[in-house]
């Protein structure tokens, strides 16, 4: 075991790396961050000396091990605009945005779950037909369409829900208030995600019923319920745990949209404004987490596999 | 008698059924069971017509999309069916321009993203090897990437506008596909017909491409629905944050853009319900297509 998650992560290093090279390559043909500093009142003399003091004189590759040895050293640099530490940065963003991934996915399972079970152990009926059909829909509403109904709905007509930010300006918030903050960018998130995980795990479900060891189960006599939640649920595991590891990077990406609209303070917001003011050390900064969270995500989701079905080798 | 008539009965369908099994072709097949699925058909004829009606969107528009005609914000009336923007334009004319922007944007995405993934997966699959590890390792890199994160970097940093969104998109989306390409290349290389093709020598090009790839169509087809849509959800989105189809070309996310302002919002829901809802039926048609062509095409769904 040990083994394995040793290799599997040899070999996301080099992925990772990667990674930064297209991010930095694709930022450096942008243009110079400067370009945003640039106006009447600055001199072209300012400007080349800010650029020699960012290390902006270099030719890319340069720049880019730079970055990477600081990197290296646990310095992810310093945001251009506001001249702040970008793991500081990161560090303050971070924590709402995991709060709203977290209960988003969490709710997401408690639907998609119980719904693509029953959709499945009563394939054909009514019922199936009404969860397909609004599985079909959740994940066929853009977020932004959705949250902008939502907000029109609780905030503009029946006026109960605030709809921007994470707590009351004015108020040192509370956890009532930011859950009444959270309840319609969790709704939003939480549909999509549901919408596609009540189809893989509906089609999981139906795949085991139709296994040979269930059959058994069911010759046996033990009983409906005991068929599907003892036998059946075990084995359907592996593909929910499979759905929950494909999410991580979907959430993180439908996360900065209902942010923005939201005007959540978390990590999509801080990466929206540093994308306009092409502030290169945060964008890079996000680029780099974001894609060791899915990486990290990947080899969880590579060692949940090994956990909850035995039959499955790790070399 | 009841018992000799349902015998009769149950010969009869089985007599039917022998019939079509012998004499349909295989796209006869796939449209009998994709007939099945009601939804699916209805999604059909929808975009049937809203494709028909974007495609004919120059003949069709009362109004010239970018030309002020009206009142500022008027509210839907006989003259102008779903009322006017901020400007003065007429929304219906508008809506119909956007629809074949937001079309034509996700098949473009979806065409070049398919390109590139059966290529890749092709190589990949067939080559193995030094090449498989290289090209998969790209894959792995691609997707990694939070998708919408690279999307917006690469569209703030391209100038936004259709073309370069298509792009984007495009280049974006095919990881999905190598991936499929990849796995059915290899299950396939080990059948016999590949191998009896290898055996004969026949050129790589006629193996690739005349022997291996119209047996990955149907799941690379399937596949390709769910990309459609998907890009088309993107472009909606960036678009409606002002990274997409620039004005005054209209697509359907930025003519949700004015939403964001809370006079439109609340007083003005001509404005951005159309938009909003004709993206849902668009997708969701998308999606209901999809998945029944899993089904048609798929050759097992009638085994049950």
């Amino acid at each position: 075991m040990g083994k394995y998650i040793l290799k599997r992560i040899l070999i996301a290093i080099p992925v990772l790396i990667g990674i930064t090279i297209i991010d930095y390559a694709i930022m450096c043909l942008a243009g110079s961050p400067l370009e945003m500093l640039q106006g009447p009142r600055i001199s072209e003399g300012a400007i080349e000396a800010k650029k020699i003091a960012l290390g902006l004189d270099k030719p890319f590759y340069i720049q880019y091990f730079v970055w990477l040895g600081q990197l290296l050293q646990g310095n992810m640099g310093y945001s251009i605009k506001s001249s702040q530490a970008v793991s500081a940065m990161i560090g303050s963003h971070l924590g709402p945005t995991l709060l709203l991934m977290g209960v988003s996915l969490l709710v997401s399972l408690i639907i998609a779950i119980p719904a693509g079970i029953y959709s499945a152990v009563h394939q054909y009926s009514k019922g199936d037909y009404a969860v397909v059909t609004m599985s079909f829909l959740g994940s066929s509403i853009p977020g932004f369409f959705l949250s902008l109904l939502l907000i029109y709905l609780f905030t503009v007509k029946l006026g109960v829900l605030p709809s921007s930010g994470m707590t009351t300006l004015g108020t040192d918030g509370g956890f009532a208030d930011v859950v009444k903050h959270m309840v319609m960018p969790v709704i939003v998130l939480a549909a999509s995600m549901a919408g596609s995980n009540i189809r893989y795990i509906r089609s999981a479900v139906l795949e085991i019923l139709q296994q040979d060891y269930l059959r058994t189960a069911r010759a046996k006599g033990i009983g409906r319920f005991r068929v599907i939640y003892k036998h059946a649920l075990r084995n359907a595991l592996v593909p929910i745990v499979t759905v929950i590891g494909m999410q991580i990077p979907m959430l993180f990406g439908g996360a900065i949209i209902i942010e923005q609209v939201f005007s959540w303070p978390g990590l999509g917001l801080m990466t929206m404004s540093a994308i306009s003011n092409r502030d290169y050390p945060v964008i890079m900064g996000v680029c780099l987490l974001s894609a060791v969270v899915v990486l990290i995500g990947n080899l969880v989701t590579d060692i949940m596999y090994a956990l909850v079905d035995p039959t499955i080798q790790l070399q | 008698m009841q018992a000799e008539e349902r015998h009769d009965l149950k010969m009869k369908s089985q007599e039917k059924k022998q019939n079509t099994i012998t004499t349909e072709s295989y796209l006869q097949t796939v449209f009998r069971r994709f007939r099945k699925h009601h939804l699916a058909m209805v999604s059909m004829i929808i975009l049937a017509i809203l494709g028909g009606a974007a495609i004919l969107a120059p003949i069709i528009a009362p109004y010239d999309p970018n030309a002020i005609v009206g009142p500022f914000s008027g509210a839907p009336s006989k003259e102008f069916w779903l009322g006017t923007d901020q400007i003065g334009r007429d929304v219906l004319s508008r809506l119909l321009y956007a629809t074949r922007v937001s079309l034509l944007v996700g098949v473009m995405a979806t065409l070049i993203s398919t390109i590139i993934g059966v290529i890749l997966g092709l190589l990949a699959g067939y080559f193995g090897g030094v090449i498989d590890m290289v090209i998969m390792r790209f894959t792995d890199m691609v997707m990694s990437f939070p998708y919408i994160l690279l999307v917006l970097v690469a569209a703030s940093i391209f100038k936004p506008g259709m073309w370069n969104i298509i792009l984007i998109l495009g280049f974006v989306d095919w990881p999905g596909i190598a991936r499929l390409v990849r796995g059915n290349v290899l299950s396939l290389r080990e059948t016999n017909f590949i191998k009896g093709n290898i055996v004969a020598g026949m050129p790589l090009r006629h193996i690739l491409f005349s022997e291996i790839l119209p047996n990955t169509v149907a799941p690379i087809l399937v596949y390709a629905t769910s990309v459609l849509a998907l890009s088309m959800l993107d472009e909606a989105a960036l678009s409606f944050l002002g990274m997409g189809v620039q004005p005054p070309t209209a697509s359907l996310g930025n003519m949700l853009n004015g939403a964001q302002s809370l006079t439109v919002l609340t007083s003005q829901p001509w404005l951005w319900l159309p938009p909003g809802l004709l993206i849902v039926i668009l997708v969701i048609a998308i999606n209901f297509v999809g998945d029944a062509l899993r089904d048609a095409l798929d050759p097992n769904s009638e085994q049950k």
